[in-house]
């Protein structure tokens, strides 16, 4: 082969390859042209080929056609259309026109069928819009908008798109707007089923609609259809329910691990166990201000650092009270009980003094805030960190009495104090770090709880009677009965509360629990041996 | 716990509940005599808004007095006592509220202005009945005991004891308060009842009325001592304090402790009713927040700083704290919290007797060591002894 073949070859190629960009270059030219021309018919034709183009600027040039912004600039024949605040663009490149722009400039003729034409092409450009999330939201305008008109640009649309999921919204509208014309009847019970396959409220709507008009077969498609998607939106909405369940039980959990560890291990009644919480969120609310005012760049993080400081503010003034107040009320639980008390209301009117007895404001780090779908669910960022969050203390916790020193003694104090005291433990240290534990742990559910809650002086309280109710349901001394009591109140309540409402739900918990407390008086998975008889 | 207390102290009580009996006597006759009697401008006049307030003190008395009976002769240390005083006002507040009949501000003859407000057409059936007082007073007493009744029936026979009980008890006033605080349940709602005018024909408003109802607070206060100083004194009374210091060898001795347990209860629970029915006329509203577990904590702590297992005790401890309150509320709003939270540590670290059951240790400790020196030192300065340093 000789050399002057080959180059002819390779032209050849580069023009089939470049062809049809080619071929729409000229289009495009052609449309704008056209958009110049004084002749209806002409303009008409234009705004067709350039809506069919794809061309970038093509929505805005007519956007700007619609709404009267679109001039032909006399000199030249160039098409530039002006914005909202007065800017002059090239229609074209969409590139600012500087300079004199004002002189010259005739407006783009139009008359009632162009701005049919206008309308039509605008709904079905934004089907061909570059960007999926545009054609997605075309097709469901459709959908909802069910106008026939539509059809033959979905039809087209559908023909080029390439993504899955805009696809078959598509199809849906295609599907949708086909019930609406007279289409055969085996093409509708087509189109019942594509839209069946959607189950939304919106497909419901659309199928529980269609009137009486429509042939009987058509009727039953639609009907069973109807049906089909109410079993599947009670089972999606359950799910949903379930989630939030399992969201407010990891909150529950959170906030009663810590009782858990105190009143487990050491038989105290901790009612300042929610200040403990409420002193965890107020150091959020200072961590966040200080890096507000000293480092803006660190707030994503600031809940990230949070989390040791509110460990330790907690844990401090947790072996703080444990070493004035409750270590003189060993073995006197009902003391501890009203001694505890009095220092939460203390402890409350303090915060209240020095920060006021208002709501403080706890951002949300970008990274927490949104949401994402999962099938017919809306999983919100905050409460899944929260959830993920409860299952990492959990954790922790479980390794740490487990497998260190430090959970070995105190399990031991839990089965056996005297025994674990004469073995060499020494269980006043003990129960220092022990409370110092407990209480650290609710100061970490604070900040979690400063995510989805008001932070108050009053916030610990409102959960003080919840986490009680955890604890004692799922069995004193016992982190999985924690676990397994938080997580079946809290979707217990959820799952009550379609039918029962907020109030009355948690009410039917309440009165469960009282009854089951009757049943199991030391709830779920209580200790056994001797050390339940203490 | 306590133990059997020393014959001194056996003697005090006695004392103590006689000295009781003659205050809230004297008061139920001065009281309303120095503000009905005399004018305005006297210095002895007791206002109108004194004697309510006593008024209320009294019942808050006959409230912690049921606390005492429960928890200080059989150790139940019930969470939940506000829930039953509410309830008893609820009740007196249902007949209160039947009886403004047409002068409710949308005057409907029957609904009373919430449900007016509701839209609701006709009275519930559990709103029927309130219209009469004989009925209202059956119910006061009726729907405490009940609950108490019901409650207590599952739970001491279930033998549910010590804190586990008192978060139960807990849990039942927080439920009744949720439920409460509903709009449909048809018990006002948020607001509660309220915008009282009269009872059996006469005007609350009125100073007469008010004074009434202070005499008949020290009436009820004093009747129910008497009746809890039988009953602890008797034979019954003497196997509660068994089972409060040692149940399990009460039940072994052949008592039936539930039993014993679930009477005491259910008469503690409609003492507490009374005083609730007092209660409301004198304040003039009920409203769910009386079912705030808080506030059944804090009945608690006026008889820990009286003083449990002496029932005068608790009178004292309800009066003086519940002054307290009134003083620091008026007086320093921010520091109340403060004085409250304080009390409950340092009367359960150094009081843990309160403070009838430290006054005799004071007197005898003085008697021993001191008193006799002072009082001799004393004699000497009053003769002009002169340089002796007291």
């Amino acid at each position: 082969m000789s050399l002057l073949p080959r180059v002819v070859l390779l032209i050849g190629l580069a023009v089939a390859v470049l062809s049809p960009a080619r071929a729409q270059a000229d289009t495009v030219d052609q449309a704008f042209s056209g958009l110049a021309s004084s002749s209806y018919d002409k303009i008409e034709k234009a705004v067709e080929t350039l809506a069919a183009s794809g061309h970038p600027t093509a929505e805005m040039v007519l956007r700007a056609l619609e709404g009267g912004n679109l001039f032909v600039r006399e000199a030249d024949k160039v098409i530039v259309y002006k914005t909202q605040d007065g800017k002059v663009l090239d229609g074209r490149t969409g590139a600012a026109i500087t300079g004199d722009t004002a002189d010259g400039l005739k407006p783009v003729r139009v008359n009632n069928r162009i701005r049919r034409a206008v309308t039509a092409a605008l709904g079905s450009l934004t089907l061909l819009s570059p960007r999926p999330d545009a054609r997605r939201a075309a097709a469901e305008a459709v959908f909802k908008g069910r106008d026939p008109t539509a059809l033959p640009h979905l039809e087209a649309a559908l023909a080029k798109e390439k993504v899955a999921g805009v696809r078959r919204v598509m199809e849906q509208a295609r599907a949708a707007t086909l019930l609406a014309t007279d289409a055969p009847e085996a093409a509708k019970l087509a189109a019942i089923a594509v839209i069946a396959g959607r189950a939304d409220l919106d497909a419901r709507a659309l199928l529980s609609s269609l009137g009486k008009d429509v042939p009987p077969a058509v009727a039953k498609a639609a009907a069973a259809a109807v049906a089909e998607i109410d079993g599947r939106l009670a089972v999606w909405n359950t799910a949903q329910s379930v989630y939030y369940g399992i969201s407010l039980g990891s909150v529950l959990l959170l906030a009663a691990i810590g009782l858990a560890i105190t009143f487990g291990v050491m038989g105290v009644i901790n009612m300042a166990h929610g200040e403990m919480v409420m002193l965890g969120a107020y150091t959020t609310f200072v961590v966040q201000e200080t890096i507000r005012n000293a480092a803006p760049g660190l707030f994503d993080y600031s809940l990230t650092i949070a989390v040791p400081l509110a460990f330790l503010v907690a844990a401090a003034v947790g072996i703080l009270i444990e070493r004035t107040v409750i270590r003189f009320l060993y073995g006197r639980p009902l003391e501890t009980l009203l001694a505890t008390w009095g220092l939460s209301l203390v402890l409350q009117q303090g915060v209240r003094t020095l920060f006021g007895p208002t709501n403080r404001e706890v951002g949300t780090p970008a990274w927490m805030s949104g949401a994402f779908e999962l099938g017919g669910l809306t999983l919100t960022y905050n409460r899944l960190t929260i959830i993920i969050f409860a299952a990492v203390v959990l954790a922790l916790l479980m390794l740490i009495t487990r497998f260190t020193p430090f959970g070995l003694r105190m399990r031991a104090v839990t089965q056996n104090r005297p025994m674990a005291a004469s073995m060499g433990i020494r269980t006043p240290w003990l129960d220092s770090l022990t409370f110092g534990l407990g209480s650290g742990i609710a100061g970490i559910a604070g900040v979690a709880l400063s995510q989805i809650d008001n932070v108050s002086p009053n916030l610990g309280q409102s959960y003080i009677i919840d986490s009680f109710m955890v604890v004692v349901f799922g069995g004193v001394g016992n982190l999985w009965g924690t676990l397994v009591a938080a997580l079946t109140l809290g979707v217990a309540n959820k799952l009550l509360e379609p039918f029962a409402g907020a109030v009355l739900g948690k009410i039917f918990i309440l009165v469960f629990i009282i009854l089951f407390i009757q049943k199991r008086p030391r709830g779920l998975f209580a200790l056994k041996g001797r050390a339940a008889e203490t | 716990m306590a133990g059997w207390r020393p014959g001194f102290t056996q003697l005090l009580g006695d004392r103590g509940g006689l000295v009781l009996l003659a205050v809230l006597a004297g008061a139920a006759v001065l009281v309303p005599m120095l503000n009905l009697l005399l004018p305005p401008t006297s210095p002895f006049h007791v206002p109108t808004y004194v004697v309510s307030l006593l008024g209320k003190y009294l019942t808050y008395a006959l409230l912690a007095l049921s606390v005492d009976l429960v928890w200080g002769f059989c150790g139940i240390l019930s969470l939940g006592h506000g829930a039953f005083f509410a309830l008893g006002g609820y009740a007196m507040g249902m007949y209160l509220m039947r009886q403004i009949g047409t002068r409710g501000v949308y005057g409907h003859p029957v609904l009373p202005d919430f449900m007016v407000f509701l839209n609701w057409k006709e009275l519930p059936w559990y709103w029927h009945g309130f219209d009469d007082f004989a009925f209202a007073a059956v119910m006061v007493v009726l729907v405490p005991g009940l609950l108490a009744f019901l409650f207590g029936w599952f739970a001491f026979r279930s033998r549910v004891t010590g804190v586990y009980l008192s978060i139960i008890t807990q849990a039942m006033t927080f439920a009744l308060m949720l439920a409460f605080f509903r709009n449909n349940m048809g018990f006002g709602g948020n607001n509660g009842l309220t915008d009282f005018k009269d009872l059996l024909g006469f005007n609350l408003q009125a100073d007469g009325t008010r004074a009434a109802f202070f005499a008949a607070s020290a009436v009820a206060l004093s009747s129910a001592y008497a009746l809890c100083r039988m009953i602890v004194n008797s034979r019954f009374g003497k196997v509660l304090v068994a089972i409060r210091d040692a149940e399990s060898r009460a039940r072994f001795l052949g008592y039936r402790v539930e039993s014993y347990k679930l009477v005491v209860f259910t008469l503690s629970a409609v003492m507490a009713g009374v005083a609730g029915a007092l209660y409301v006329p004198q304040v003039g509203i009920i409203n769910p927040s009386e079912f705030s577990p808080a506030n059944s904590i804090e009945i608690v702590i006026w008889v820990a700083v009286g003083g449990r297992g002496s029932l005068y005790g608790a009178v004292l401890g309800a009066v003086l704290v519940n002054y307290l309150k009134s003083y620091f509320t008026g007086a320093l709003p921010d520091a109340w919290l403060f004085v409250l939270g304080g009390l409950f540590i340092a009367v359960t670290l150094f009081l843990p007797k309160g403070i009838v059951g430290t006054m005799p240790a004071l007197v005898s400790m003085r008697r021993w060591k001191g008193f006799d020196a002072a009082a001799a030192r004393l004699a000497r300065l009053l003769r002009g002894g002169g340089t002796t340093q007291l």
